[in-house]
């Protein structure tokens, strides 16, 4: 079974959201993922992407097919150069925002994927992958 | 050099083939294996003659190993058997009797032949019981396993069966829970639910879980979603029927239920209708409906 | 720059919303339905978004404030049409969405505002500009 290569895909502008939002339901469905999985999966890329372009000023998002003995998945990376996160179990609760969002973006994210971790240097920007297996 | 006693053993099996037969098939029905219906004679005769022929061959192989590949075709007849007895109905020992019921015959027929010299007899028949012995619990063995899978199936089904969204008025939908939720489960079922919302334009849902003997922390919060969800959706649950425990346990876990919740389904059907603006009344009160 | 329309429903505003929500279409949304209420002096808003695949915080916190500026204007927001897997991701995300109602569709979300303002309150309005 073919499965496509990775992607990596720029956002930058509120569009890009929107593209990268409808990439990551494309592999959603390629890799299976029923309707509430996918929908899922696009959440959290959505909330994500969100956060590269308002905190860390621009960045990139990376998506891959999974495929590990069968079970099939979507793994998405999103990379920024921007200020870093500098408490990030402070970060991950529910309702923490330094901006007027609801700071329910990352703990939401991590709660709608499978797989989630998060790196992140003051200043050396932040990278967060997540994944949703079928 | 003299034959070994397992290929005479075979010899035997093949000289007296009919009338052990015919003896064994005698047992089995007497122990009451034909009884019932489960299986017919001509089936079982099959049965028995084949398990013959497979033990004669395994033997001719100068074999007493039921682990040697010589035994491998007469096991694999053991567990065919085996599957069709559990999915029959039969007992464990039923279907061990299928083998263990051959040893009278099987002694009898050495006893009458002139194979064996007297003093050897004894040795011989020890080694026919041991040899049965094995092969009856390998009966079991196998019996149990399939069972195992005939209960797993069953499970699957009646899991898949038991959650109907049924609706009970225009607007009104009950979901029936019955038996153990486990997460898994419990997720297609609030899938299920949502759909149904949707696609009958129903405002209340009532999920029922009088038939839900207990309910894990999981099982509750995904129960606590569906309503959210269902909310969000524009339409509203009506939990009923918890059972005392589970509203114990739900105290102790801190996961007091943030929804109406009533006694019995048929208390949620009052609430629900109420909330419609409908009513019941009865025939014989209202004079315009006697005619 | 495109504009979600906003229609008039009686004495209630109805937002249907089909595209993929951005910063500037949603700020827009805001506005334009604030100025809206307050000139059709209209007792609800309905926001159908039946047709939408996914919502997020962003979505989410719009509703909020469209919600929030509704009720200080005397209006019910009803956010009608949300479809399963949606409901679902959003309780998972953590949005409970308080501060609005909800219905199954338009004509029930209709409902709703014509119950909570009764016909007492209804005016005839003659303006059909949009
Ligand atoms: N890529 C990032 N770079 C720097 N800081 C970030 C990044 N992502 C998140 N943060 C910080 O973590 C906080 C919490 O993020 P989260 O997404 O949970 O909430 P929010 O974006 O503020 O609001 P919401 O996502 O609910 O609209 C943010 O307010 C921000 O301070
Ligand atoms: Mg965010």
């Amino acid at each position: 079974m073919s499965t496509t290569p990775p992607d990596t895909l720029p956002i930058r502008t509120s569009d890009d959201v929107v593209f990268v939002r409808q990439q990551v339901r494309l592999r959603a469905v390629q890799a299976g993922l029923g309707l509430v999985d996918q929908t899922k999966i696009v959440t959290a890329a959505s909330e994500l992407a969100r956060n590269t372009l308002d905190y860390g000023g621009g960045g990139t998002v990376t998506l891959s097919s999974i495929d590990d003995n069968g079970r099939r998945g979507v793994r998405l990376v999103f990379e920024d150069q921007g200020p870093g996160i500098p408490d990030i179990p402070l970060a991950l609760q529910d309702g923490y925002t330094t901006g007027n969002g609801l700071g329910l973006g990352l703990s939401g994210a991590k709660r709608l994927s499978n797989e989630f971790r998060i790196e992140s240097a003051l200043g050396g920007g932040t990278r967060v992958m997540i994944a949703r297996w079928k | 050099m003299p034959r070994s006693t397992l290929a005479v053993l075979a010899q035997l099996l093949a000289d007296q083939e009919a009338s052990i037969v015919k003896e064994w098939l005698e047992t089995l029905s007497t122990g009451g294996q034909l009884q019932s219906g489960r299986i017919r004679e001509p089936e079982l005769r099959t049965q028995c003659t084949s398990f013959l022929q497979g033990l004669r061959t395994a033997l001719a192989q100068d074999s007493n190993d039921t682990a040697a590949p010589a035994f491998a075709p007469v096991k694999q007849l053991l567990a065919d058997i085996s599957k069709s007895r559990a999915i029959q109905g039969f007992s464990p020992t039923e279907t061990a009797m299928f083998v263990f019921s051959l040893k009278q015959p099987l002694v009898n027929a050495i006893n009458r032949s002139e194979l064996f010299a007297a003093n050897s007899l004894a040795g011989v028949v020890w080694q026919v019981t041991l040899l049965l012995d094995t092969l009856g619990l390998y009966t079991m063995d196998e019996y149990q396993k399939s069972r195992e899978q005939v209960i797993i199936r069953q499970q699957r089904e009646i899991s898949e069966l038991s959650t109907p969204v049924v609706k009970l008025w225009d607007g009104v939908l009950a979901l029936p829970l019955i038996g153990t939720l486990d997460s898994e489960r419990t997720q297609v079922v609030m899938e299920n639910l949502l759909q149904s919302i949707v696609e009958q334009g129903a405002e209340i849902a009532i999920i029922d879980i009088t038939g839900v003997p207990t309910v894990d922390t999981l099982t509750a919060q995904h129960l606590l979603k569906t309503v959210a969800a269902a909310r969000l959706m524009g339409a509203d649950c009506i939990v009923s029927g918890i059972r005392p425990q589970i509203a114990q346990t739900m105290v102790h876990l801190g996961l007091e239920l943030n929804v109406v919740s009533k006694a019995t389904l048929a208390d949620a059907f009052a609430v629900a209708l109420k909330r419609l603006n409908r009513t019941v009344v009865s025939l014989k009160t209202d004079p315009r409906q006697q005619a | 720059m495109d504009r979600i329309p906003i229609l008039k429903l009686g004495d209630a505003l109805l937002v249907t919303i089909q595209v993929d929500m951005h910063d500037r279409l949603a700020t827009a949304l805001e506005e334009d339905l604030t100025n809206r209420i307050v000139k059709h002096k209209a007792h609800g808003v309905l926001i159908d978004i039946s047709a939408l695949e996914i919502v997020d915080s962003f979505i989410g916190r719009m509703l909020d404030n469209i919600a929030a500026v509704s009720r200080v204007l005397d209006a019910d927001t009803v956010v009608v049409g949300m479809r399963p897997a949606v409901a679902i991701t959003l309780v998972e995300l953590g949005l409970s969405l308080a501060g609005v109602r909800t219905a199954l569709n338009v004509e029930r979300g209709m409902e709703l505002i014509r119950l909570r303002h009764g016909a007492a309150e209804r005016d005839v309005d003659v303006d059909n500009a949009s």
